[in-house]
């Protein structure tokens, strides 16, 4: 695990490794690791790497300095440094888009994703997706479709929906189901989501 | 009301509902009011108790209930403001992580914290649990550290040797002859076995039926995977107080369990819980996680947050227990059942609460049944969404669809024959006509690799309720108004219908009512359990806006000079009943106000007489099964759902999808699997836990049938789990229909697809 002390990390490699494996490699890797995951025992790791770095990015819209261990993930210092609780941590793996944010543009899971790799980027969260009070309209959307329950996985698919809805002003149920198939909700919203990406796209076309 | 909806005199014989705790003892002298459907609507007395406004009727019009409303805190949930549990952030806060044994069963013999506390930052790194290891990731040590980061990195540094001992993880290993005895105080397995009367009027009752069919259904075990884990974030605040923001479906019990921990009044302590991420019945009690974030938190004197990591919510959140239900059922040929033999085995893990419900819904004749629960080395189960319903409906419906096939009738026929629920009567012919049922083909007939079924499963609920909660209303002189109580939206909507209710009841606009729930310093409220939140809650409501408008009535009155009985609320005004020229608007009404605000509490009181006792559903499913890689697809799906008086229709029929979502997922993909050798769980994540995603979604549609019960002022009913029940089961009905043959396994993986029809193929 280098000097890194999160779980998070060790994935990284291996989902990486599980994308280019067949599933039966997948599978005899996927049992391994379980065990070593799973043993807290053993020598302790090597001593984490100390120290923090300053970095510079831009955080929806505004100029943020921030001082970080090399280790700390985008989404822990969003969370744990910044108070930007909006970004939901719940698998720590890349597996569930909870933590879904826009670097420069683009979705990416903030627990995949190394703070000082955020250094000279625009990171956009679900706290900078609005305009002041005016919703973005896959916001709006979610709000009248209900497209929520607990609430939990609701940022995450906000992001992913809003930068599908950038790129793809009108997508079909097919291609909306592709675009947040990186996201988790356990309540069961994906229908609503649909009927909400439905209205998001009308509200978009209707210059909001 | 429609004039063709006849209205049937109660039958004093027959007390319809079947749920008389917490009911009236009779109405002597109370005044009739209507309830029911329609094309049945009945006359119940009721006694409105003092204070308490009259019960919604059938026909009854409403400005604010029954619109379709974006829940109040929607943008709060949107715009990441939504502060859960989790997200709390407070001065001096210490993380903290448990240390946890990888092996099922063990013995911790020594523990080494020393490396762990080198690391900078870490404060405690010490045992905390039994030594005793009985699942895999039991916990026995407990980290706290100034970062997330360090509480990790000391848990990996903690070294602990253990005398691994042989375990039964699981359900096969535990019926084993050798099987190491879970529990060492009693036997792996537990339970009730026939009783020889039954077994004997059963095999009598057979022997008059022209067919009984036979089965074995199987179910696995479950996971609830909340995606907000089983945690808080607690903060003692010496010498003797406490507030603990909690993820929990009850505030109430989590208070009283917090003042246990901390031995301190429960009076002085608060949990909050304005937003919790998920619970499905897993988060009723303030679980090992809090507790030990408590205990620290007084320990250290600073806040404390300790959520459970992913690994660990498989293993120790809770879940839905496996099953394996025998079952022979006898029926003539005019589709009357007349003997049913079930036998149940299931296991809990460590914990109880294994078995099956089945049968149920249907009318069986002779019923002999056996219920079982076996002991395993694995996490225990905690309830979720219906315990032990989708799991019995499952092999119930299947046992159904066979025995219809056995006679050659319709599977709906079979139902509505043997299903006398006036609820469910109407919606298997609105369903069926709605779905298409009569285009279904006979079973197994298609030509082609992929083919189509249809399936039909029944859903019924217990709870409308009771007593157990009061409710604050509060207006003020500005003319806002307020509505408090302290139990918890666990996501369902509750704080918009509270909202909604006290609206309704004071004839202003929604936007005019804040609602406030999650935070024990406002009044009793009930745990989330059995879809009972809503049906306790907003009677209580409409009773305190109730008497909170009767106060402004009377304030008016005296202006006006008449009673306050004169006077009515509508439409943000008040108006005089018997003087059209008289009106005063809402807000001009409140600055009359003497004093500041008005404030009253609603009691919620027993239930009524209800209409029906138990809530109902009918659900249609519709499939493609590729017989060459075994894939089902769910297709289309309908289901027809009671939930008494609609309040909020949006986010009712939200948690109607909530239920077909997760039933699609039991159906289809979730399963703990459990490693033989280790007893690890191999897929405790959120990859190989597979669970319904946006891509296995159904075309669905959520018919809400509006039955006003009667059992309340409001007559609403829970969702939570009622449209939970049936799903699974109406899917594999669909699977069914398609090949021909039922696959008897949940979830119904394509290797178990695949298994089914070689099967059969073998079998011919």
């Amino acid at each position: 695990m280098g000097g890194h002390a999160e779980e998070g990390k060790g994935s990284v490699s291996r989902r990486g490794f599980l994308k280019s494996a067949g599933v039966a490699a997948a599978a005899t890797s996927l049992i391994d690791d379980a065990k070593k995951a799973m043993e807290p025992v053993g020598p302790a790791p090597a001593a984490a790497v100390r120290g923090e770095t300053e970095i510079r990015f831009k955080l929806n819209g505004k100029e943020t300095v921030a001082k970080v261990p090399p280790s700390m993930t985008l989404l822990e210092l969003l969370r744990e440094r910044l108070d930007m609780t909006g970004t939901k941590q719940v698998c720590d793996r890349g597996a569930c888009g909870a933590c879904t944010v826009h670097l420069d543009g683009r979705t990416v899971n903030s627990c995949l994703l190394l703070a000082m790799d955020a250094t000279g980027r625009d990171v956009t969260t679900v706290e900078g997706l609005a305009v002041g009070d005016r919703l973005h309209p896959v916001q709006q959307g979610f709000v009248e479709e209900d497209a929520m329950q607990c609430g939990f996985c609701t940022p995450g698919m906000v992001m992913s929906c809003a930068a599908l809805l950038a790129k793809n002003p009108a997508p079909t149920r097919a291609e909306c189901a592709e675009g947040i198939s990186g996201n988790i909700c356990r309540c069961g919203t994906y229908l609503n989501i649909f009927r909400a990406m439905d209205r998001a796209s009308a509200l978009a076309k209707g210059g909001k | 009301m429609n004039a063709d909806d006849p209205v049937i005199p109660v039958d004093p014989q027959d007390p319809a509902p079947r749920r008389r705790r917490n009911q009236q003892d009779g109405a002597r002298g109370g005044k009739p009011f209507k309830f029911g459907q329609k094309g049945d609507v009945r006359e119940v007395a009721v006694n409105v108790p003092p204070d308490e406004p009259p019960p919604w009727q059938f026909g009854d019009t409403h400005a604010v209930v029954g619109q379709r409303t974006p829940r109040v805190d929607a943008v709060a949930k949107v715009t990441g403001k939504a502060r859960y549990a989790y997200d709390m952030n407070l001065p001096g806060m210490v993380w903290a992580a448990f240390v946890r044994c990888p092996h099922a069963r063990a013995k911790v013999t020594a523990v080494d914290y020393a490396e762990a506390l080198k690391i900078p930052g870490v404060l405690v790194a010490k045992d905390y649990g039994s030594k005793e290891i009985r699942y895999a990731l039991q916990h026995f040590g407990i980290v706290a550290a100034e970062t997330h980061a360090a509480c990790l990195e000391a848990v990996r540094a903690v070294k602990a040797t253990f005398e691994v001992l042989p375990h039964a993880a699981r359900m096969d290993q535990a019926l084993a002859p050798d099987a190491p005895r879970v529990h060492a105080e009693r036997p792996n397995k537990t339970g009730d076995d026939f009783r020889p009367e039954a077994v004997a009027a059963f095999e009598k009752a057979a022997q008059g039926c022209d067919a009984v069919v036979s089965g074995i259904a199987t179910t696995e075990v479950q996971t609830h995977m909340c995606l907000e884990p089983h945690g808080v974030t607690a903060r003692f605040e010496a010498p003797d107080r406490a507030t603990v923001w909690a993820s929990t479906q009850a505030t109430f019990g989590a208070r009283g369990e917090v003042a246990r921990v901390l031995k301190v009044p429960e009076a002085n302590v608060t949990v909050i819980a304005h937003y919790m991420g998920g619970g499905f019945g897993s988060k009723f009690s303030l679980g090992v996680a809090g507790a030990a974030a408590c205990t620290l938190s007084k320990e250290l004197g600073r806040p404390v947050k300790l959520m459970l990591e992913r690994r660990a919510e498989h293993a120790q959140g809770g879940n839905r227990p496996s099953s394996v239900q025998e079952m022979s059922l006898g029926v003539k040929k005019d589709g009357t059942l007349a003997a049913y033999k079930v036998s149940k085995t299931g296991t809990g893990g460590i914990g109880g609460g294994a078995g099956a419900a089945n049968p149920m819904i249907y009318d069986f004749g002779e019923v002999a049944e056996a219920d079982f629960e076996v002991a395993t080395n694995a996490g225990a189960a905690a309830a979720m969404r219906a315990p032990r319903h989708p799991q019995g409906s499952f092999a119930l419906e299947t046992i159904m669809n066979l025995a219809a096939e056995a006679i050659g009738m319709d599977p709906l026929e079979l139902r509505r024959k043997n299903d006398k629920h006036p609820i469910r009567a109407r919606q298997y012919v609105e369903g069926a006509k709605r779905f298409g049922w009569d285009k279904r083909t006979p079973s197994g007939s298609g030509k082609g690799p992929i083919k189509k079924g249809m399936g039909v499963a029944s859903s019924l609920w217990y709870a409308l309720g009771g007593r157990g909660a009061q409710v604050l209303c509060r207006i003020r002189k500005d003319g806002s108004v307020e509505i408090r109580n302290g139990a918890q939206d666990i996501g369902v909507g509750t704080k918009t219908i509270l909202a909604m209710v006290a609206a309704e009841e004071l004839g202003i606009p929604l936007s005019r009512v804040t609602p406030f729930l999650g935070d024990t310093n406002d009044p009793i409220g009930p745990a989330s359990g059995g879809s009972t939140t809503a049906p306790t809650i907003m009677p209580a409501a409409r009773t305190a806006a109730f008497m909170a408008g009767r106060s402004l009535r009377e304030i008016v009155a005296k202006a006006w000079n008449c009673g306050a009985d004169d006077l009515a609320l509508g439409g943000g005004k008040v108006l005089h009943l018997k003087d059209g020229s008289k009106s005063m608007t809402f807000e001009k009404a409140c600055a009359l106000m003497p004093g500041d605000e008005i404030a009253e509490l609603g009691k919620r009181t027993g239930n009524y007489a209800a209409y029906e006792g138990q809530t109902g559903g009918v659900h249609f499913a519709e499939v493609e099964v590729d017989t060459e890689d075994g894939t089902i697809s769910v297709t289309r799906y309908l289901a027809l759902q009671d939930a008494g008086t609609i309040l909020n229709p949006l986010t009712a029929e939200s948690q109607v999808n909530g239920a077909i979502v997760q039933g699609v997922s039991y159906a289809l993909f979730e399963e703990r699997i459990l490693d033989r050798q280790l007893g690890q769980q191999v897929n405790a994540d959120m990859e190989m836990y597979k669970i319904a995603g946006p891509k296995d979604m159904p075309r669905a549609e959520v018919i809400l049938t509006e039955v006003v019960n009667g059992a309340n002022n409001v007559g609403v009913a829970g969702l939570g789990e009622g449209p939970s029940v049936p799903v699974a089961a109406a899917i594999a009905g669909a699977v069914h229909n398609a090949l021909g043959f039922p696959v008897w396994s949940l979830p119904m993986t394509p290797d178990r697809v695949l298994a089914a029809i070689a099967a059969k193929e073998k079998g011919k």
